[in-house]
This record gives structure tokens, C-alpha cells and sequence, in this order.
């Protein structure tokens, strides 16, 4: 792992913890399962970079495509904002 | 400025946020928000042990091989079962949420008196 | 505000410790493969003939686990099934979707589909297998479930496919059974590696798996759109 590729994941993990603060004090449902999609997105690329294709082939397509829409739906059911 | 800080941080970073989100949450969709970002770290965690550096991914694309630098193969097959189960679980749970939230009207635990005791 | 001051010094005390524990434990990438990683590196092509040694430990070496994972899927595909089925619902305006959402998603549809065939067949050749394949496909009918107001899946289609796929893939272990005296073992010939029609009966669990997984999801997106 050459010094190129670790300061990508630097600028990319820097991506993860605003994701996750936004996961965090969102008080907008839809805004809050985006940050989780761009999660789960960046921990697929991360799986990339430690040589693991299939994991991240997998994550991309169930943390970032299926679950998002799974949250979704769920979020039309329950309503989009944190208060009522 | 090592892969260990980057990786096993990150990881680490996501379960701790994970673990307080699902704790001090107030919705039960941000609850099972925050059991997805620990789900996350989790397998992030489970294939950085299995790095070995300068190795490449367990694929050959000529036979006979030569057993060269390869990273482990076996974190990553439990890795792929368990993200698969965690979509599962998710649905699972999301599923209860909208069967609450159509019994009492609210997805609020604060207001939700039936969960007090 | 005090409980989750508390919170959150206990959790971030965790994960110093955990943190520590790991970087002095487990140093980044300075642990060579030993023990059954070693062997499935080394042996896993003459051994099980695919290139791709993630798709033989899944499949072959730990495969009874990977029937537990298409159980415990398919107990949550009905676990689901039966709690939104008293679920009424309720009226509400929906959006239009624009002519250009109707005719791309019309035209894109096929070629997901065809793209997840792609990964299912050549998982034991590239990175992917039966899992991201079935959900590319899932992801697919999301789409048109989006976009297409008329599109409804046949519900008896889907868990007839779901339930032939399952019976299926323990019919492939029992095979097995019968003929080498193992549980899910590699019975037919396994051909030469890197060509599809190789790794014994990896794609064909491989292909049974696709189906399951992909009729497994579009059932849970069918039935979370209708509740």
C-alpha cells in the first residue's frame, strides 16, 4: 500500500466522519439515510483498497443500493422528521 | 501516518458512533441507523486484520499458480455472509417499526408508553 | 443532556480501549497466512478448480454456513411477509412519474437484469457470486417499482421461484451426500480452471443462489411498497 493510496484514505475517511455526524445530529430522516448510503459507499471503497473485491462489490450494491431503498420506504411509512 | 491508524480508526471510529447513536437516539429509524453504522465498522474491522501488506486480492488469473503474497482469504467469505444477514436484519426490524407505527401513531420512544416499565 | 454526556464517555472509553487493544495486538498487515487460509490459497485451485478462492471457501469449504445465511434470509423474507400483511393503505396523492423516468427505466431494466446474470455466472472467475447478483437484480425491479405506476410483480411467481431455488440448492448438498460422502461436495468434473464451465458445481450453487437471493429481495421491496 504505496503513500498515494493512504493519503486518498485520509481525504476519504475525513468523508466518513462527516457522513457519520450527519448520520448523527440530522433531525431530517432522508438527510440521515444519505449520510448512511455515503457510508457504507466510502467502507466499499475502503474494502477495495485492502484487496477485497467481492466484499466490496457486495457492499456497494446492499449498503448503498437495496438498504437505502428498503430505509426508504420505511421513512414514507414513519414519517421524514425526527419530532413527531 | 500508517494504514493501522487509517483503517483500524476508521473502524473503531464507526462502531463507537454506531453504538452512541443507537444508545441516545430518539427515533427508532435512527436507532437502527446507528446498529447499520456499527454493522459497517464491524466488517471493516473483520477484513483490516486479514490485510497482509503488499498483498494482492485472492484471485488467479493464470494456473498453475505461483503462491505469492496473497491477503486472507477466509475474513473476507465471513464478511460477504454477514453483510447479506444485516440487510436482513434491517428489513426485519424496519418492518416492526412500520407495525408500531401504525398501532400507537408515533415512532418517538420517548412517547411510546408501552415500552416503559 | 447529563444521560448523554455519560453515553457518551463510556462509549468512547470502549473504543479507546478496543482501539489500543488492537493496534498493539494486531499489528496492520504484519500477520502472514497460516493455518486453512494457507491451505485454501494453495490447494483451493487444484482442490475445488476455481480461480477465485472467496467463491470456494463460500461455497464449497464453509458452504454449510452459507445455507444458513439463505435460511435465516428466508425467514426474514417471511418473518416480513407476515407482518405487513394486515397492513392497510392508505390513500395518498402520489407524484407522477415523467415520461423520461417511464421510457429510461423501461429500456435500462433488461440490461440490469442482464448484468446481474453476468456476476452470478462468473463468480468463481471474478469478484461478485450469487449474492450481489441477486440484489443488482432486486435493485433493478426497485427501479421499476419507482417508476412504473402498472408494475406488479406476480407475487405466486416469485416465492415459487424463491422456494424451487431453496429446494434446489439442498438437493445439490444432498447429492453430495450420496455420491462422495460429504455434505455439499464438489461431485462433478471439475474442468479447466479459468473457463466458465469449471469449479465442478460452484456456478451452479452459484446460479441457484442468484435466483433465491433475487426473488427473496424484490418479495421484501414487493411487500414494503404495498405497506
Amino acid at each position: 500500500m504505496n503513500n498515494l493510496i493512504l493519503f486518498m484514505g485520509f481525504g476519504l475517511s475525513l468523508v466518513l466522519v462527516v457522513a457519520t455526524f450527519v448520520v448523527w445530529l440530522s433531525k431530517d430522516l432522508l438527510v440521515a439515510i444519505l449520510g448512511s448510503a455515503v457510508v457504507s459507499l466510502v467502507a466499499s471503497i475502503f474494502f477495495l483498497i485492502l484487496q477485497a473485491p467481492d466484499v466490496a462489490i457486495t457492499e456497494a450494491a446492499i449498503g448503498a443500493g437495496l438498504t437505502t431503498g428498503i430505509l426508504l420506504y420505511a421513512m414514507k411509512k414513519a414519517g421524514r422528521y425526527e419530532d413527531d | 501516518m500508517n494504514g493501522g491508524l487509517l483503517f483500524y480508526g476508521s473502524s473503531v471510529f464507526l462502531m463507537v458512533m454506531g453504538i452512541f447513536i443507537a444508545i441516545t437516539g430518539k427515533h427508532l429509524i435512527k436507532i437502527l441507523l446507528g446498529i447499520d453504522l456499527f454493522d459497517v465498522g464491524l466488517n471493516l474491522l473483520i477484513i483490516s486484520f486479514g490485510y497482509v501488506n503488499g498483498g494482492t486480492a485472492p484471485i488467479f488469473s493464470k494456473y498453475p499458480h505461483i503462491f505469492k503474497n496473497v491477503v486472507d482469504p477466509v475474513p473476507q467469505a465471513l464478511v460477504l455472509t454477514a453483510i447479506v444477514i444485516g440487510v436482513a436484519e434491517m428489513a426485519m426490524g424496519l418492518a416492526i417499526v412500520m407495525k408500531i407505527k401504525e398501532k400507537f401513531g408515533t415512532c418517538n420512544i420517548a412517547k411510546l408508553k408501552e415500552l416503559k416499565w | 443532556m447529563i444521560r448523554k454526556i455519560i453515553a457518551f464517555l463510556v462509549v468512547f472509553y470502549f473504543g479507546y480501549i478496543l482501539y489500543s487493544f488492537i493496534a498493539v495486538n494486531f499489528p496492520f498487515g504484519e500477520r502472514p497466512l497460516k493455518g486453512v487460509a494457507a491451505h485454501y490459497v494453495d490447494k483451493g485451485i487444484e482442490e475445488e478448480g476455481a480461480t477465485n478462492i472467496v467463491t470456494s471457501i463460500v461455497t464449497l469449504y464453509r458452504g454449510f454456513d452459507t445455507l444458513g445465511e439463505v435460511t435465516v434470509l428466508f425467514l426474514a423474507a417471511t418473518g416480513l411477509g407476515l407482518l405487513l400483511a394486515g397492513m392497510k393503505e392508505e390513500e395518498k396523492e402520489k407524484p407522477e412519474p415523467t415520461l423520461i423516468m417511464e421510457t429510461t427505466t423501461r429500456y435500462l431494466f433488461p440490461l440490469v437484469l442482464l448484468f446481474g446474470t453476468y456476476i452470478f455466472i462468473h463468480g468463481h472467475l471474478t469478484p461478485g457470486g450469487g449474492f450481489p447478483a441477486g440484489v443488482v437484480i432486486a435493485t433493478g425491479y426497485f427501479m421499476m417499482f419507482i417508476a412504473q405506476k402498472q408494475f406488479k410483480p406476480s407475487e405466486y411467481l416469485l416465492s415459487a421461484t424463491e422456494s424451487f431455488a431453496g429446494t434446489l440448492y439442498v438437493i445439490m448438498g444432498l447429492l453430495g451426500l450420496a455420491l462422495a460422502f460429504s455434505f455439499l461436495a464438489n461431485v462433478m468434473p471439475l474442468g479447466v480452471p479459468n473457463t466458465v464451465f469449471s469449479a465442478g458445481i460452484i456456478p451452479v450453487i452459484y446460479i441457484i443462489i442468484g435466483f433465491k437471493v433475487g426473488s427473496e429481495m424484490t418479495g421484501i421491496l414487493a411487500h414494503l411498497k404495498e405497506a
